[in-house]
């Protein structure tokens, strides 16, 4: 497989993203006015028209590059040049090949559906147009971010999305917290794009963006800097370029470097060379590796965007906007932009196995973090949320593993299936007069059966329990679990993260029936109190504000009918490789992946005998299990929620949810505490040595560890030291660690040879003191830490408000301190001394030149009398003045020179 | 000795040199009396003055289309404009006093001020000067640089005229349909 | 002694001096008009002065550019006395002191 320089020329290309500008633009400028003149009507009109174009144009395209041959298999279309510095020349381009179109084919047609369903959701809200205006911008730089053939068109429209969901969060911003959640989300997203950007900026840098030598001949291309070259010399390399590349985009020459995705992938991927011993990409910086560290720069940019730990804390805050946006944004489309990322730069990933380890490690994580958050909540849209999040990890253990083709055909299914289930929950929101709450719900199926099906499917879409075969996200989900399985290149072990994702799996089909069950099954528990106490917009015509749930209008219902609708052919993408025969969409991605997936050959082609089995059927009892767990989490939920009827949630929360004051803790408890924390963290760090033998990593750790060591014992023992009776076991506490170490240190004199075994004893000690750290409860007080700790998300946000947002306030009031007491100490001590020299003076004007002043005053008074006059309103008069000043000037020129 | 003097200057000092000094004393009268005249109808005819003294500063200039134009435009066009507006905004009676000014004397230390400067610099720069050559006709050159180099400005000034004329037109007619609108008022 | 360069521009200073005087002292809108033709009239005769006795290398554009002047002035003229008649209409007066619509 090479890649292709001579892409087919699609001229058209760049209509799939004007067209939504084109909206946004229109509803945006004279929207209101439209609104207030033609209704409502006009803004959703022409707002559903402009991504349906689009649509029609990906549609053609789309025919199109399935009629190329597998080889040249990408349209291209140049627009016009961006920036052109030395080897930098991004142009405003788009590229249509196989990912793109996925993506492309994906945004437009559910964009265009939620577009729709947004008229009867949004509908009778004030800001109508606004909203249509936001969701076309977004279309337009969703669709920037996937069709761009270089870095910055794709930041454009990363940027472009990111402004988006910030509009879109806080559409209702009249409430403090949908504000902050838009703030949240923008903040946290700035995090991972600084990543992003640091991380393309390394890649540039790393691939030769500084050159030397002689112009136009790539040989002479090393690393070196600008300073080497003489600046004329680099002028006749820009002309050297501009004739070669010419202003017209042709692609006939390779430059050693680009920000380009095919250059690059070319440049990367393709030639060996660039990887040898003294290529500058084989270097390290800081002692990483540069690939590793561009990856994950990258990747972090991508947990921002993707919602993935440690930056996935804006995603549930995020449903605070219009359901619509959820489905569409922090669902289908935004949220995926970073995975599309990880599958587009798939050659850069695939040569280093520690970034993919870390991408699919985080992914693996937070399928199952996120998953057991959601297995608690109780607002409807938050546990979406969190399986938004759940599901995006699953993702990125595709694209971590190099399944890549998995990890974009999970991203299709998911955009299908939860699409569905935000758009269902919304009309159940809707239904339910603007109810979250899944306790104050309850058998809608017979309210409203169209969104009780839909969602019916969906849950089964995702959870793949009862039916397998009506699940789409199954095949998905199963052929990344079976290549995470199979996976050897990773640091870690494959089947580790398998057992991650199956036990992820486990609550996803738990939490998901759960909703189900609460929602759809039982008594309607709603409307009795305070019906209509959450409808933001009190004098909408919703209809009926009885207690009564209602099915949603048919532009709602219709678009869950298509989603629902589109479940069985997204499944049978996925079928397919299952059963061993043509794996359509594996072939489909191929000249997008297949370079990195071939060239690296992780996967056993030949097949591992995996304890004496065939692949084919490890991976059949692998789907098997999969299978099994989902279902049992779905009879749990099933035995748990369906009509309301097993009083065991009731009890279990009541004994998990009650909050218990806790005592103050008695000094040498606490100081106890911190001694045993400081004894794992000598631990760990002595572990961390022993098994990576003195390398630069492995020093940097120990030393860390040291000092978070030292530490936490002087905290500790400043704790115990407080209480007097504690002293002796803080003795205790200090000497015990030491003394094992102390064995262990004289064993490695012996066993050298085993010292990475040997490290996992005091890493095994380490976690023995980490968890006699933890108190002593029964078992009820067991359950209610696990469930509160569930329940409030494991503290993560509060976490972060510690660690990070306290601080910055910290540093700030710091700040604010030095500023109020220094400076402003030191503005009023001269403020003083100015008050004082002016009491003195004073005391003389006063005595002394008092008169002289009154007469003086006088006589300006007289003046401005006579001055007032010359307000006269004549311009004569001013035109008078006008040229004494300037003759003024031109005297005193005359005199000074 | 004062014979002595004047046949000094008579006879050292070149003929030109005299037409010059008349010709500039009749154009500085004429502009004294156009700021200094209390009677607004004395002003204008001594713009006639100031008009006819450039036309023959000009003509000192080997400059006879323009000293034509100056002729035509100012002394036949502006000038009895002028005195066309003189006489429909001033009664006979007030006619004595119908040009007073004020400010005279800020504005007449700002002219000393301003010809000072004016002189000063006149006198203190080095101007690059060269020989002037005979007189010659300049009304072929201007006509040729009018339809050449300085088409699109002879164009730009013909309309920029046009527009001038028309508002020229608009602004004085009488407000017909003024009256119109105040009828109407005093009928609602 | 003969007549050069700097007899002429002497005399456009004090007409342009002049000028201003008239500008700036006048309350009648005629006379004020007035004023501004002798200023203009000074800025021609510095033009065609500089084309005669200035060392330059276009002359005909020193010739020139006073009949775009005088069009200018002719333009001003118009429009100004127009102005001023219309204002006599309305006001009875063309007293610069007296029309003070649009004073505050």
């Amino acid at each position: 497989m090479h890649s292709d320089l001579n892409p087919t020329h699609f001229d058209y290309l760049w209509l799939i993203p004007l067209f939504p500008f084109i909206g946004a633009l229109i509803n945006g400028l004279i929207g209101k006015r439209m609104m207030a003149k033609f209704g409502p009507k006009a803004n959703h009109s022409l707002a559903i028209l402009m991504p349906a174009l689009s649509f029609v144009v990906t549609a053609i395209a789309f025919v199109e590059l399935i009629g190329l041959d597998e080889h040249h298999r990408v349209l291209y279309n140049y627009v016009f040049p961006f920036i052109h510095i030395g080897f930098f020349d991004a142009d405003m381009a788009f590229w249509f090949d196989p990912l793109s179109a996925t993506l492309t084919l994906i945004i437009t047609f559910i964009g265009t559906l939620i577009h729709v369903y947004s008229i009867g959701y949004m509908h009778g809200d004030k800001s109508y147009w606004r909203f249509f205006t936001y969701l076309n911008l977004f279309m337009g730089s969703m669709l920037l971010l996937v069709l761009g053939d270089n870095f910055l068109v794709m930041f454009i429209g990363w940027e472009g999305v990111g402004l988006c969901s910030y509009l879109l969060i806080s559409f209702w911003f009249t409430e403090k917290a949908n504000a902050v959640a838009g703030m949240k989300a923008f903040v946290v997203n700035r995090v991972g794009d600084f990543a992003f950007v640091l991380g393309a900026a390394f890649l540039f840098w790393g691939m030769l963006g500084n050159y030397s030598g002689a112009p136009g001949t790539t040989d002479g291309f090393k690393l070196g800097s600008y300073q080497d070259v003489p600046i004329s010399k680099l002028e006749s390399v820009e002309l050297d370029r501009q004739s070669r590349i010419g202003f017209a985009g042709e692609r006939d020459y390779l430059p050693p470097t680009s920000v380009r995705f095919d250059v690059l992938r070319q440049r990367v991927a393709e030639d060996k060379h660039l990887w040898d011993e003294e290529s500058p990409m084989a270097k390290t910086f800081w002692g990483i590796p540069l690939v590793a560290l561009i990856c994950i720069l990258l990747f972090i940019g991508a947990t921002g965007k993707s919602a993935q730990i440690p930056l996935y804390v804006w995603l549930p805050d995020a449903m605070a906007g219009p359901t619509p946006v959820s489905a569409l944004i922090h669902a289908a489309t935004m949220v995926t932009a970073g995975v599309y990322m990880v599958a587009r730069l798939n050659f850069l990933f695939a040569l280093s196995p520690i970034a993919m380890t870390v991408v699919a490690c985080v992914g693996a994580l937070t399928a199952f973090f996120a998953a057991t958050i959601g297995l608690f909540q109780h607002d409807i849209k938050k546990v979406l949320a969190y399986s938004t999040v759940s599901q995006l990890g699953y993702m990125f253990i595709g694209v971590g593993v190099g399944a890549y083709w998995a990890g974009v055909l999970h991203l299709l299914t998911h955009a299908v299936f939860k699409a569905c289930l935000f758009l269902g929950s919304g009309s159940v929101i809707l239904g339910c007069h603007h109810e979250q709450d899944m306790r104050k719900m309850g058998g809608l199926k017979k309210y409203m059966p169209l969104t009780h099906w839909t969602y019916f499917f969906a849950c089964i879409a995702i959870t793949t329990a009862p039916f397998f075969l009506l699940s789409n996200g199954f095949f998905s989900k199963d052929e990344i679990l079976w290549k995470a399985f199979d996976a050897q290149h990773l640091l870690v072990p494959g089947w580790s993260l398998w057992i991650v994702g199956f036990l992820g799996a486990a609550c996803t089909s738990f939490y998901m029936w759960r909703s189900y069950y609460m929602t759809f099954t039982g008594e309607y528990r709603g409307g009795q109190d305070d019906h209509g106490h959450h409808d933001d917009h009190g004098d909408d015509d919703h209809g009926h504000h009885g207690g009564e749930p209602h099915e949603s209008p048919r532009t709602m219902t219709w678009v869950l009918v298509a989603l629902a609708a589109l479940i069985l052919p997204t499944a049978g993408l996925g079928f397919w490789p299952l059963i061993h025969i043509e794996p359509i969409f594996e072939h489909w991605m191929h000249p997008v992946a297949g370079a990195s997936m071939d060239s690296l050959s992780w996967f056993s082609k030949s097949g591992t005998n995996f304890m004496g089995l065939h692949p084919h059927t490890w991976e059949y009892i692998l789907a098997g299990s999969s299978v099994s767990i989902a279902m049992c989490g779905w009879l749990l939920a099933r035995h748990l929620y369906k009509d309301a009827k097993n009083p065991m949630p009731e009890k279990l929360i009541a004994v998990a949810g009650e909050v218990v004051p806790k005592a103050p803790l008695a000094s040498h408890v606490m100081g106890t505490r911190l001694l045993r924390l400081a004894g794992a963290s000598f631990f760990f760090a002595g572990g961390v040595a022993a098994i990576t033998g003195g390398s630069n990593l492995g020093i940097i750790v120990f030393v860390f560890g040291m000092l978070l060591t030292f530490i936490l014992a002087i905290f500790g023992l400043g704790f115990c030291v407080e209480d007097n009776e504690g002293l002796g076991k803080a003795a205790i506490a200090v000497t015990l660690p030491l003394f094992p170490m102390f064995l262990f240190v004289l064993g490695m004199q012996y066993f050298r040879d085993y010292q990475t075994e040997l490290g996992m004893i005091p890493i095994a000690l380490g976690f023995v003191q980490l968890f006699r750290t933890l108190p002593r409860q029964d078992k009820a007080g067991w359950m209610r830490t696990v469930y509160q700790a569930i329940y409030n998300k494991y503290y993560i946000d509060e976490l972060y408000d510690w660690m990070i947002v306290r601080p910055s306030h910290w540093i700030a009031n710091f700040f604010s301190n030095i500023d109020k007491k220094i400076i402003d100490g030191l503005v009023h001590f001269f403020a003083f001394l100015g008050r004082l020299i002016a009491a003195i003076d004073g005391l003389i004007d006063a005595l002394v030149v008092d008169g002289l002043i009154l007469a003086f005053a006088r006589g300006v008074a007289a003046c401005g009398n006579r001055i007032r006059q010359t307000q006269t309103g004549q311009i004569q008069t001013y035109l008078l003045g006008a040229a004494a000043g300037a003759l003024a000037l031109i005297f005193f020129n005359f005199l000074l020179f | 000795m004062l014979m002595e003097l004047t046949e000094n200057i008579l006879t050292t000092v070149p003929l030109s040199f005299h037409i010059f000094m008349a010709l500039a004393t009749f154009t500085v009268l004429g502009a004294c009396g156009v700021a200094f005249s209390q009677n607004i109808v004395y002003s204008a005819f001594s713009l006639l003055a100031t008009f006819a003294g450039m036309v023959g500063l000009f003509g000192f200039l080997s400059n006879d289309f323009l000293a034509i134009v100056q002729l035509m435009v100012y002394v036949g066009g502006i000038l009895v404009v002028i005195l066309f507006a003189v006489m429909l905004t001033n009664k006979i009676s007030d006619i004595q006093s119908s040009n007073p000014s004020n400010n005279i004397i800020a504005g007449f230390t700002l002219m000393l001020m301003l010809l000072t400067v004016l002189v000063t610099s006149v006198f203190s720069y080095d101007w690059k000067t060269r020989d002037p050559g005979p007189y010659e006709p300049t009304a072929a050159k201007i006509g040729d640089a009018f339809l050449g180099p300085y088409l699109i400005n002879f164009e730009i000034a013909g309309l920029m005229l046009l527009v001038a004329l028309l508002a020229a037109v608009v602004v004085a007619r009488k407000e017909v349909k003024f009256a119109e609108d105040n009828q109407a008022e005093d009928e609602g | 002694m003969t007549v050069g360069l700097m007899h002429f521009l002497v005399v456009a200073a004090i007409l342009f001096a002049l000028g201003f005087y008239t500008v700036v002292t006048r309350k009648n809108a005629v006379g004020i008009l007035m004023g501004v033709e002798l200023i203009l009239n000074a800025a021609n005769l510095n033009f065609v002065a500089f084309s005669r006795y200035g060392d330059v290398a276009n002359v005909t554009a020193g010739q020139v550019f006073p009949v775009f002047g005088i069009m200018i002035a002719a333009a001003e003229a118009a429009v100004g006395l127009a102005i001023v008649l219309a204002i006599f209409q309305n006001w009875g007066s063309i007293d610069t002191e007296k029309v003070t619509a649009l004073r505050q």
